[in-house]
């Protein structure tokens, strides 16, 4: 009786060790999906003079990445978002975190750029309303401007189709 | 004691209660070392001017309670993170502008999750991260209780030397030292 409790604790520790260990403390379930995105009214970064708002993002399923010239992670999924834009058929807004914005418009334009606009948070703190603390960091916003995913780290092929697709496919396949 | 501490090349026999004291000087004094470490007196980096005393405390007490999500080892108060920067710059803004402690954990909670708060809130999601750790402790107390008791009946025939075996033994032990 006694050895079977014994076993029995120990399967099941071992089992939530598996469970914990197979998580990433560095990915933590954001608070905001849900929830409504935060308000914002920021530059753009190429066109200082125009604004993006809340506003722009309604009526469509859009894609906000949080990006910067000083992230190697976004340097990696770059390809890949200037792809998605190509495809065109999922806008990406980008927020330009804690940069500097002669280098930004560098980079974009040495990279590409995918975005249909880019804020400019040169001191992040929209950053902070998002919950922003390691980029790239990428949002999924329905067309009510709900957070409907999230997505910490770069983005490759396979997390595209593994986690992003599913969304747009029930998200789009409804619009049209 | 003259001559308590044997010359270490020479003697063969590595004087068993002299290396039991060196091991415990070391691990003291690991320990000391570690405790010095381990104090943190709220941030070092920033001059703060807050209005009176109390809110100077609050602030102390709040970025020590709230964790780093860069380096998520340490609180935002000694962290050298950016973003732990950035947090401690909105904590001093929230106090200042008269939120109370429990509005500014709210607003950490309601951007980054619970996980901010290195005392998450007990619920229902929470109750087996705050319930397990004395679990466990219950039962490897219990499973120890258990062990000692039995090990204790097998203890209970004490092994005697016979008078040929104390006569071997002290040939072989010599004289006792002086």
């Amino acid at each position: 009786m006694m050895r079977f409790a014994m076993l029995a604790a120990f399967v099941v520790l071992l089992a939530l060790l598996g469970f914990g260990l197979g998580n990433d403390p560095r990915k933590i379930p954001s608070p905001l999906i849900g929830k409504p995105m935060p308000v914002f009214d920021l530059q753009r970064v190429k066109y200082p003079d125009q604004h993006i708002k809340n506003a722009d993002l309604l009526g469509k399923l859009t894609l906000i990445n949080v990006w910067a010239t000083w992230c190697v992670g976004c340097r990696q999924e770059h390809p890949l978002l200037v792809k998605i834009a190509n495809d065109g058929k999922l806008p990406l807004y980008g927020i330009n975190y804690k940069d500097q914005r002669p280098a930004a418009i560098e980079w974009l334009g040495q990279h590409g750029d995918p975005y249909v606009a880019s804020g400019y948070d040169e001191q992040g703190k929209f950053g902070l309303e998002l919950g922003v603390y390691g980029l790239p960091e990428t949002f999924l916003v329905d067309a009510g401007g709900t957070i409907i995913f999230k997505h910490i780290g770069p983005i490759d092929e396979t997390i595209w189709q593994e986690k992003f697709l599913p969304i747009l496919k029930a998200k789009i396949g409804t619009q049209s | 004691m003259a001559g308590k501490i044997p010359a270490h090349t020479e003697s063969e026999n590595w004087n068993p209660i002299v290396k039991a004291q060196r091991t415990v000087y070391c691990y003291v004094l690991l320990t000391l070392l570690m405790l010095a470490g381990s104090f943190s007196y709220g941030e070092v980096f920033q001059e703060r001017k807050f209005d009176n005393e109390e809110q100077a405390e609050r602030y102390r007490a709040l970025i020590a309670e709230l964790r780093c999500l860069v380096c998520q080892n340490q609180n935002i108060a000694d962290s050298n993170a950016d973003l732990a920067k950035d947090l401690r710059d909105k904590v001093y803004e929230l106090i200042t502008q008269g939120q109370s402690d429990a509005d500014i954990a709210d607003f950490m909670v309601n951007r980054y999750g619970d996980f901010v708060l290195y005392r998450p809130p007990l619920k229902a999601s929470t109750v087996v991260l705050w319930v397990a750790p004395f679990i466990v402790m219950i039962f490897s107390l219990g499973m120890l209780v258990r062990y000692i008791r039995i090990h204790r009946r097998s203890q209970k025939v004490r092994p005697t030397l016979s008078e040929e075996q104390r006569r071997q033994a002290a040939e072989l032990l010599g004289p006792p030292e002086n």
